[in-house]
């Protein structure tokens, strides 16, 4: 599966359009890495265990949408777009959404 | 006497951050630096290749970094200062800097080879917390799709 975030395959040729794909899921935080988090925002700094977590969660839609897209027929998503959204406290959702095609 | 401690701690608390967060906040460009010039021949561009460009390719792939940075103790301390007066937070400022180049920097890192990255988009979002009041962290996500040419 190709993943592009352009509006083509860069040096190939579309096919075929498949219409749009989308992934989304809803993450809540772990008590724990809340509680370490919140010490290590009295100075500060990155937070490992949130980036950690949005990663994986955001892969988790990438793969939702790629499932989709192949049960489509697809072997590539274009034009690929993510977005984060808090639906409550201490959760987030994020959304991946994109173009299944069909390149040669 | 306990307000006094409660005001002990307070303070306590203000000094350690300050000293802690700008330690952090100096290293931590210290290092988007170095990286940054590591980097300095692999281009990110914010828009689509421009129709000219013909050349041939080897591979095409997605490439993305994000970071959860926070503001520190101190920092929202001077936020609540500037509140009263309104204008420019630059304490704030410095902190959605770094997120965003580090972003970049660790899009960057997944494909080191890469000739460009095109279409790069970058987008900020507050991770809101169980307990608003203590924590405030912003996660900056960049993607794009990087290009490499063939030789």
């Amino acid at each position: 599966m190709i993943l592009t975030t352009v509006n083509f395959v860069p040096g190939r040729k579309i096919l075929e359009h498949y219409g749009l794909v989308s992934g989304s899921t809803v993450r809540a935080k772990h008590f724990g890495k809340d509680f370490m988090a919140g010490l290590k925002n009295i100075v500060g700094g990155e937070l490992k265990g949130y980036t950690e977590l949005l990663n994986e969660s955001r892969n988790e839609a990438i793969n939702r949408m790629v499932t989709q897209a192949q049960s489509m027929g697809a072997n590539a998503v274009i034009n690929i777009r993510f977005s984060t959204s808090s639906v409550a406290q201490g959760a987030a959702e994020l959304y991946a959404y994109g173009t299944a095609v069909r390149v040669e | 006497m306990e307000g006094l401690i409660q005001i002990g701690g307070a303070v306590a608390l203000l000094v350690l951050a300050m000293f802690t967060g700008s330690i952090i906040e100096r290293r931590h460009y210290a290092s988007i630096r170095a990286r940054e010039a590591q980097f300095q021949n692999l281009p990110a561009i914010p828009y689509e290749l421009p129709a000219g460009d013909e050349q041939p390719l080897a591979e095409v792939r997605m490439v993305m970094g994000s970071t959860v940075v926070s503001i520190d103790y101190f920092k929202q301390f001077l936020f609540g200062l500037r509140t009263l007066v309104g204008g420019r937070v630059s304490a704030f400022e410095s902190v959605l800097d770094r997120g965003r180049r580090e972003a970049v920097l660790r899009m960057k890192e997944q494909f080191p080879d890469a000739d460009i990255i095109v279409n790069m988009r970058l987008e900020t979002s507050t991770v809101s917390a169980s307990t608003q009041k203590a924590l405030n962290s912003v996660e900056v996500l960049a993607y794009g799709t990087a290009l490499k040419y063939r030789k």
